[in-house]
C-alpha cells in the first residue's frame, strides 16, 4: 500500500514538472515581443519595461522558465495585468463558486447515472435498457451551452420559475443561490451522467454474471439486496477510476456552462482573461486546473485501492 | 450452418466488417446522416436559399415564415442560409484537426511504441503531462495564445487531441510487435522502417478509425465550444457555434436563433458518435 502510494506520488512530479514546461512555452506562441502582447491594448512603454524587467525577457530561454517556476513554487502565478491583482488572488476569489458549481454537477450527476446504469444493466435488452441508452449517447451529443439555453428558454423565460442568470452567494441568501445554481449544475452534471452510466452499465454487467452472485441469489436472497449489496458495491470500483478520468471534462465543461448563465466561477475568469488578452491569468488557470485534475485522479486511485479490500493484501 | 461461416470466412475481412457495420441500424442513420451534412456543406452555394452574410433591416429577428423558413438573425440575416454554410466550418473543423492530431499522434506513438527505451519514456511522460490539462481548456489555452480564428481552433484542437492517439498508437505497436509476423518480418531481415510501416502498421489501423471517427465527435463540439466562447469562426462567418453565442442574448424574443444551430451540432455530433460505435463493434467482433 505504502509502496504503491510512493510510487504513484514519484511520477506526480515529472508529470507537473512537464506540464508547468508546456504552459511556460505556451508564452512562445505569441507573435512577437511577449512583453508588448502581454502589456496588452495600450502597449504603454512603461508597461513593456516593467514586464521585460520582470519576466527576465532578455535572458536567455531556460532560465526565465526557472525564474517562472521558481515563483509559481512559491504560490505567485504572476499578476493580473487587467485588474492588477496577482492570479493567485484571483483564482481563490473564484474558485468557491466553481467548487460549488462542480460539486452540485457531481452529485446530480452520480444519482442520474448511476441509476441509469444499474437499472439497464438488471434490465437488459428491455425497453427501459434501451432508454437509458439513448440518454447515455443524448448527454454526450448535446453541446451543453445549447443545453442551457435551452433550459433558459424553457424555466426561465417560458415558465418564468427559475432565474435565467445571475449569481448570489450562498452566505447571502442560500435559497436563490439554489435557485440560479440549480440549471447550471444540471447542465453540466448532464455529459458525467452519461459516462458515468455507460461505465455503471458495463461494470454490472460483469458483476452480474460473476459467480458469487449467482451465489447469492441461489441462497435465495432478495433480489434487490443481491443487486444492491452484492453487485453494486463492487461494480462501483472501477466506475471510480473511470469516472475520476470524466472530472476533466467537467472542468472543461464548467468554463462553457459558466459563460451561458454568467456564473463568475474562474471558467469565466479564464474566458475573459482571453479576451483581455491577460495571459498570466490564463496559464494561471490552466496550471492550477491541471493541478487540481491531477490530484484528483490521485485521490481516485487511493480510493480504488481502498475500497478494493483483494488490493489490500 | 457450416455453408454460412464457409461464407462468411472466404470474403475479405474488410467485407466482413463493412457487412457486420450495415446490420447496425444507429451506425448507418449514422453514416446517411454524416454523408448528408457533407453534401449540404459541399453544395452550401447553391442550396442557400440567400447570401449567409446579407444583413437586412426590415428582418431583424423575423420569426419563421416563408421567406425566412428557419427565422432571421438580430441583423436580418437568414438562419437557414447560415446553418447550411456553417455546416462547412464544423465538418472542415472536425476533420481538419483530426487529421493534424492523426499525423501527429500516429508517427510519435510508433516511434514510442516500435524503439520503447528512453524515447518511450519521454513520450509517454510528455503524453501524461497532456492529457493532465483538461481536452478543452488546453484547446482554449492554445486557441488563446495563437489568436482567434478558425484555423488556429482547428490547431489548438488538433494538439490537445494528439495525446489520445499517441496512447493508442503505442498500446496497438506494442501488442502488434509481440505477434509472429512481425518476429517473421524481422528474421526475414526486413529493415526496421519497413517493418513498423508494411507490418504493424496496417494491422493497427481499425483502432484508430474507430478513435479518429469519435473523435471527429468530440472535435465538432470543441470548434463549437470555441467559436461560442468567440475564439473560432470570426464574425461575420457563420458557425453554429458563434451562432448560438449570440442567440443567447436574444433567447427571449427569437427562440429560432438557438435551437436550429444547436440541433444541428446535436445530430452531427451524434451521427459521428454513433457512426464510431457501430465502427467499433464491427471492425472488432471481440468488443462487447
Amino acid at each position: 500500500m505504502l509502496n504503491f502510494l510512493l510510487r504513484r506520488l514519484a511520477t506526480l512530479v515529472p508529470t507537473l514538472l512537464l506540464v508547468s514546461i508546456l504552459i511556460f512555452g505556451l508564452q512562445q506562441l505569441l507573435p512577437g515581443d511577449p512583453a508588448i502582447a502581454l502589456a496588452g491594448e495600450d502597449r504603454d512603454p512603461n508597461v513593456v519595461a516593467f514586464l521585460r524587467a520582470k519576466f527576465h525577457l532578455d535572458e536567455p530561454l531556460p532560465v526565465r522558465y526557472w525564474y517562472w517556476l521558481s515563483g509559481v513554487l512559491h504560490g505567485d502565478l504572476g499578476d493580473s495585468v487587467r485588474i492588477q491583482k496577482p492570479v493567485s488572488e484571483l483564482i481563490a476569489e473564484k474558485l468557491p463558486v466553481t467548487l460549488q458549481l462542480a460539486a452540485m454537477a457531481i452529485l446530480i450527476a452520480l444519482v442520474i447515472g448511476i441509476t441509469a446504469g444499474v437499472v439497464s444493466a438488471v434490465k437488459k435488452d428491455t425497453w427501459l435498457d434501451y432508454a437509458a441508452n439513448v440518454f447515455a449517447l443524448w448527454g454526450l451529443s448535446t453541446p451543453n451551452f445549447w443545453l442551457g439555453i435551452l433550459l433558459i428558454l424553457l424555466f426561465a423565460v417560458r415558465l418564468g420559475w427559475l432565474p435565467a442568470s445571475g449569481y448570489v452567494s450562498p452566505f447571502e441568501d442560500l435559497k436563490a443561490n439554489l435557485a440560479a445554481m440549480i440549471m447550471p449544475a444540471f447542465v453540466l452534471g448532464n455529459a458525467f451522467a452519461a459516462v458515468l452510466m455507460r461505465h455503471t452499465r458495463s461494470a454490472m454487467l460483469q458483476v452480474l454474471s460473476s459467480d458469487y452472485v449467482r451465489t447469492a441469489r441461489a441462497k435465495g436472497l432478495d433480489e434487490r439486496v443481491v443487486i444492491l449489496k452484492h453487485a453494486l458495491r463492487n461494480a462501483l470500483i472501477p466506475v471510480i477510476t473511470l469516472g475520476a478520468l470524466g472530472l476533466g471534462e467537467l472542468l472543461g465543461g464548467a468554463v462553457l456552462t459558466e459563460q451561458v448563465f454568467t456564473i463568475p466561477g474562474f471558467g469565466k475568469l479564464i474566458v475573459d482573461a482571453v479576451f483581455n488578452r491577460d495571459y498570466s491569468v490564463v496559464q494561471g488557470v490552466v496550471l492550477f486546473t491541471a493541478t487540481v485534475y491531477i490530484t484528483l485522479n490521485l485521490i481516485a486511485d487511493l480510493a480504488y485501492f481502498l475500497v478494493n479490500p483483494r488490493l489490500r493484501h | 450452418m457450416a455453408a454460412v461461416v464457409f461464407e462468411e470466412l472466404q470474403v475479405a475481412p474488410r467485407r466482413r466488417a463493412w457487412r457486420r457495420l450495415v446490420r447496425r441500424g444507429g451506425a448507418m442513420f449514422g453514416l446517411a446522416v454524416v454523408a448528408l451534412f457533407v453534401l449540404i456543406a459541399l453544395a452550401a452555394p447553391w442550396l442557400a436559399p440567400q447570401d449567409p452574410v446579407a444583413t437586412s433591416w426590415s428582418a431583424v429577428r423575423a420569426a419563421p415564415s416563408a421567406a425566412h423558413p428557419f427565422g432571421a438573425d438580430e441583423l436580418g440575416r437568414d438562419v437557414l442560409s447560415r446553418i447550411i454554410w456553417g455546416a462547412r466550418a464544423s465538418l472542415l473543423a472536425g476533420v481538419v484537426s483530426v487529421s493534424i492530431s492523426l499525423a501527429l499522434g500516429v508517427p510519435i506513438g510508433m516511434l514510442a511504441g516500435y524503439i520503447g527505451r528512453w524515447v518511450d519514456a519521454l513520450i509517454s511522460r510528455l503524453t501524461d503531462a497532456m492529457l493532465a490539462c483538461p481536452f478543452l481548456i488546453l484547446a482554449i489555452a492554445l486557441a488563446a495564445f495563437l489568436g482567434p480564428s478558425l484555423t488556429n481552433a482547428m490547431i489548438a484542437i488538433g494538439i490537445s487531441a494528439t495525446p489520445i492517439f499517441i496512447r493508442l498508437t503505442r498500446a496497438q505497436v506494442l501488442s502488434a510487435k509481440a505477434e509472429d509476423y512481425v518476429e517473421a518480418a524481422r528474421a526475414l531481415g526486413n529493415p526496421h522502417w519497413r517493418i513498423a510501416l508494411r507490418h504493424i502498421l496496417p494491422n493497427i489501423v481499425a483502432p484508430l478509425i474507430v478513435q479518429a471517427t469519435l473523435a471527429i465527435a468530440a472535435a465538432v463540439i470543441a470548434e463549437a465550444s470555441l467559436s461560442f466562447l468567440g475564439l473560432g469562426q470570426q464574425p461575420p462567418a457563420p458557425s453554429w457555434g458563434s451562432m448560438l453565442n449570440t442567440a443567447r442574448n436574444y433567447v427571449d424574443q427569437a427562440p429560432w436563433m438557438a435551437i436550429w444551430p444547436g440541433l444541428s451540432i446535436f445530430l452531427l455530433v451524434l451521427s459521428f458518435n454513433l457512426l464510431g460505435d457501430g465502427l467499433r463493434d464491427a471492425l472488432d467482433p471481440r468488443h462487447k
